[in-house]
């Protein structure tokens, strides 16, 4: 171990005297200027290559530059500058240390382009510099890149960042990244099974990918051991694959069921067919987008609450909208579900045409919150954020309404005028606006709904049309007029179509969905939990 | 009595001419218009991208007016919602040609809206500009296809992912929107790349409905396909809304462009325009037209469009572009025919070359295609594409795709005498199969 440190730090001591004798800062710039005359990604790439190999730290701030798209040619006197768009100009800085050095006028520069093959070279070239930052989380990103790339040349350069590494699972990443440059160098035979059996363990997809790549083209012994290892790793991943499904099926579940969950009340306790049910949901979508317009304009540091301040605003544009249709239509036509069928129907299209009258035909983009993207990793499981706040949401507004409806005196009214409407009224509840509140909440949950759905949908018109079929199916699938049989309807549905999704395709799959569900309602016409006693029958 | 039933005949007959007088003012004012028909969808699902081309085409109308309108008369455009109902589009496209006499119509954005008001063109006699990207295996004596065929855009796609340029792609996955644009674009694809010599378990196809919402098991099925060692590509064809969530789940699932690109033919401008672009960076479409492109048509395009429509926050796109193209076609055709006369326009498109909006000129072909130059582009964080490849010179549109066995010997050429749209070059006969 001490042996290796001392190689280690010899190799360092070495680099840091080429580095500063071999490439001077009048050598950096010189090839920096290069950028000016060279033609096409290949000329680029090759520039690239010669600043990466000066071995000089102070290169990544033009590389990073150059992989932003925010390196410039001045055309007046073909010098090259790091640019920051402001506008109708461009403020230049110095591509080495970063002074800044006046402005252009867009059309008096020239982009250097880069394209997805020039951004992995740079990416790479970053790699081997970045491996000695401060920040842990840049080094993490080194070593994984060098993994993905593996390079025999990255040996010497990861054995001295492993020396100096302080960070215990770092150093892991970093010794798989060596690793993975181990296979395809001329090592010996035993270090690259050493090398096979450390990236075996690391077990993910990109281990597979490299080991692949290894099999294709190895001797027999390493051959052997990466083909077992392959074996061994998909074997672990086809039990997380169903992991997967799993939660992809929960996931959908989620969303299903905040679609749903309005429709829950409004057609399952109150027996509306509800075709306007995605319109509101779709409005709900449309007040965040409103909200975050008026956050990005005037207070851009509140953005990551957009969410939190578009609810109750949500809830509410909804809710009027839904009380208002309840008012001016629905209410007329309680017991004769075709008509109102066809009036709803009808305020669908008188909504979305609205809509599409005031924000336009095209899709708004609503943005993720810092906390809502990206995902994480539960052993070879990948969650996404958005997905799993959506599952915590959907869960908290169910649990809300099953509240509001058990144990406050409004649901207990809201059950009563459903279970006998005239009873319930010589009692003394004013059943008119019983109905016009219940309806007025359904909406305004279907409000909220469409604030989650913002986060993974897209926000246009037509937003509602793609639940309103799903909502109705999870609902009477669930057994109308129960708020449990929703959830369960929802998750069961959410997780039989992502089980189905892999073998079947997502369009068979859905039909298959389908087919299930016709049949299941012709043996139970009533759906997963259906109320008992004489409600059933009024 | 007589006298009575004398004078109501009068007043009658009276009665009767002034209607026609009032009838017949109108018809003679119409007589100094020619008038222009625009059959895009304005509400329904496609009104998202149909309603653009619309202002489009009202604005190039306006524009032709402006410089004195057509053969000394002023164009009227007459325009007509066929709400994003196929049978409705035949509908409205028979009552645009008989009842207001319409010389031209513009429009249609999908094939089975394009194949719905076909028959109506071919009995009627009309001319259908038709401006969007399509499968390509079809060529009609009434219609003039604007918007790019299979190897004005699939091909040279991925032709691009194979060079090594784009990356030296090897492993292919196939993604589309369940319908048949997709799907006969896939098996272009699929067969164009067997010929290239890449395996059957290197390619794979996928297919998704209308509207697609939950990508997870596709994006994470991708991923796997793309962990075999081998550089991978999606191709997609997903069509519409269906695209938002697809490229959502790719950022959040962590698929960089780097590592796994995604070349679409179905993204333009407009649909990023829904979308933060920042964690799609790289990512790629393939189309004859991007609103980045640098030349002075281009500005002044753009310029006029942002003065039309009163907002400079509204992007431009490829189909803008082919009505451009196409409108402009119209008016050099009808002024080399010297009349509206569908019949003697149709004859007078072939060879016809206008400028298009990336600098250079493009003419319409005897099978009623156009000639165009191929864009590869890569998505940037303003929600623009940057060009990365080009093709050298424009590319001529092929209806009957040469890697599909059905239609490799099929040609079309509408000039006499051949006028066959689908001539057989083996058998030496006029009308072949496609394969749809």
């Amino acid at each position: 171990m001490n042996l290796f440190r001392t190689i280690g730090l010899m190799l360092l001591f070495l680099l840091a005297t080429m580095s500063s004798s071999g490439a001077g800062e009048t050598d950096l710039r010189g090839i920096i200027a290069k950028f000016a005359t060279a033609k096409g990604f290949s000329e680029i790439g090759a520039v690239v290559h010669e600043l990466a190999a000066a071995g000089d730290p102070a290169v990544e701030r033009p590389l990073a530059a150059l992989a932003d798209g925010n390196l410039y040619v001045r055309k007046a006197d073909s010098l090259v500058f790091a640019g920051k768009e402001a506008g109708e100009s461009v403020q230049l800085f110095d591509p080495l240390s970063g002074e800044a050095s006046g402005e252009a006028a867009k059309d008096d520069i020239t982009k250097i382009k880069v394209n997805n093959t020039l951004r992995r070279v740079i990416r790479d070239a970053l790699g081997t510099l970045t491996l000695g930052a401060k920040d842990p989380a840049v080094r993490i990103a080194a070593a994984d890149t060098m993994f993905k790339t593996p390079d025999a040349a990255n040996i010497g350069p990861l054995d001295t960042a492993i020396a100096s590494e302080t960070v215990a699972s770092v150093r892991a990443l970093l010794e798989q990244a060596r690793a993975a440059s181990v296979l395809v160098s001329d090592r010996p035979d035993a270090d690259k099974l050493a090398a096979i059996a450390l990236i075996g363990a690391r077990g993910d997809r990109d281990a597979v990918s490299l080991l692949a790549a290894v099999e294709a083209n190895s001797s027999d012994a390493v051959k052997q051991a990466a083909t077992a290892a392959i074996a061994n790793i998909n074997s672990t991943l086809a039990f997380w694959d169903a992991g997967q499904n799993i939660w992809y099926g929960i996931s959908l579940g989620s969303v299903l069921l905040l679609a749903a969950i309005g429709l829950a009340i409004t057609f399952g306790v109150m027996g509306v067919i509800n075709m306007a049910h995605g319109e509101m949901v779709m409005l709900g979508a449309y007040t965040t987008f409103v909200v975050q317009q008026v956050i990005r304009t005037s207070f851009p540091g509140l953005f990551d609450w957009s969410l939190v301040i578009a609810l109750p605003l949500a809830f509410l544009v909804s809710a009027l909208v839904g009380l208002i249709i309840e008012r001016g239509v629905i209410r007329f036509l309680y017991g004769r579900p075709l008509e109102t069928l066809l009036a709803t129907w009808g305020v669908s299209l008188i909504l979305q045409q609205a809509v599409r009258s005031i924000f336009g035909p095209t899709n708004q983009e609503v943005g993720n919150p810092s906390w809502m993207s990206g995902s994480f990793n539960v052993g070879q499981l990948a969650i996404t954020w958005n997905r799993l706040w959506i599952l915590v949401f959907a869960l908290t507004v169910f649990a809300v309404l099953l509240y509001v409806m058990k144990r406050t005196p409004w649901g207990l009214q809201m059950r009563a005028v459903t279970a006998n409407r005239r009873m319930a009224a010589s009692m003394g509840i004013r059943t008119p606006w019983v109905d016009a509140l219940t309806f007025a909440l359904g909406s305004g949950i279907a409000g909220i709904a469409g604030v989650a759905l913002s986060q993974i949908d897209n926000v246009s018109p037509n937003l509602g049309r793609g639940y309103i079929i799903d909502s109705f199916m999870v609902v009477v699938f669930g057994g109308v007029g129960n708020l449990w049989g929703t959830l369960v309807g929802a998750f069961s549905l959410g997780i039989v179509n992502k089980f189905l999704e892999p073998y079947a395709g997502a369009v068979l799959g859905k039909i298959v969905v389908l087919v299930l569900i016709i049949l299941f309602i012709q043996k139970r016409p009533r759906g997963l939990f259906a109320l008992k006693g004489r409600a059933v029958e009024a | 009595m007589r006298g009575n039933f004398s004078k109501i005949t009068k007043m009658f007959s009276a009665s009767v001419v002034a209607a026609g007088l009032l009838i017949s003012a109108p018809a003679r004012a119409a007589d100094d218009t020619i008038k222009v028909g625009i059959l895009h969808s304005l509400s329904g699902t496609m009104a998202i991208s149909e309603t653009t081309l619309k202002d489009a085409m009202l604005m190039l109308i306006d524009e032709q007016n402006a410089k004195g309108g057509l053969l000394g008369k002023k164009l009227e455009a007459v325009v007509v919602d066929p709400a994003s109902n196929w049978p409705l589009f035949a509908e409205k496209a028979r009552e645009l040609i008989s009842k207001d006499k319409v010389a031209a119509v513009f429009g249609c954005w999908t094939s089975v809206s394009r194949k719905s008001v076909l028959p109506v063109f071919s009995e009627l006699d009309n001319i259908l500009f038709y401006p969007v990207q399509y499968e390509g295996e079809e060529s009609e004596r009434n219609v003039f296809y604007t918007g790019a065929a299979p190897n004005q855009q699939a091909i040279p796609a991925v032709d691009y992912l194979m060079s090594e340029d784009g990356g030296s792609v090897k492993r292919w996955v196939l993604e589309g929107t369940d319908y048949v644009y997709p799907r006969t674009t896939n098996k272009i694809l699929e067969a164009y790349l067997k010929a290239k010599g890449v395996a059957a378990e290197d390619i794979m196809v996928n297919y998704t409905p209308f509207g697609f919402a939950d990508w997870q098991t596709e994006v994470s099925a991708i991923k796997k396909f793309g962990s075999a060692g081998k550089k991978t590509a999606v191709v997609s064809t997903v069509n519409g809304d269906a695209n938002v969530p697809f490229y959502k789940e790719l950022g959040n699932q962590g698929i960089k462009a780097e590592d796994i690109p995604v070349m679409a033919f179905s993204v333009g401008e407009e649909e990023l325009a829904g979308l933060d672009t920042a964690p799609l960076v790289g990512h790629l479409a393939a189309w004859n037209y991007f609103e980045s492109i640098d030349t002075p048509e281009n500005k002044k395009f753009i310029a006029d469009w942002h003065k039309f429509i009163k907002n400079d926050k509204r992007t431009t796109n490829d189909p803008m572009e082919a009505h451009y193209i196409g409108f402009n076609m119209w008016v050099k055709a009808v002024e080399k025919a010297g009349t509206t006369d569908p019949d003697k326009v149709i004859d007078a498109m072939v060879g016809v070359s206008v400028p298009n909006l990336t600098g250079g000129y493009s003419t319409m072909m005897p099978n009623h295609h156009i000639t165009k130059p191929v864009l590869i582009g890569e998505i940037q964080a303003d929600g623009q594409f940057e060009t990365v490849s080009r093709t050298p010179g424009l590319v001529m549109g092929d209806e009957w795709s040469d890697y599909l066995p059905d239609s490799k010997d099929l040609i079309s050429d509408w000039r006499a005498p051949l006028s066959c749209g689908n001539f057989n070059v083996a058998t030496g006969k006029c009308g072949g199969k496609g394969t749809n």
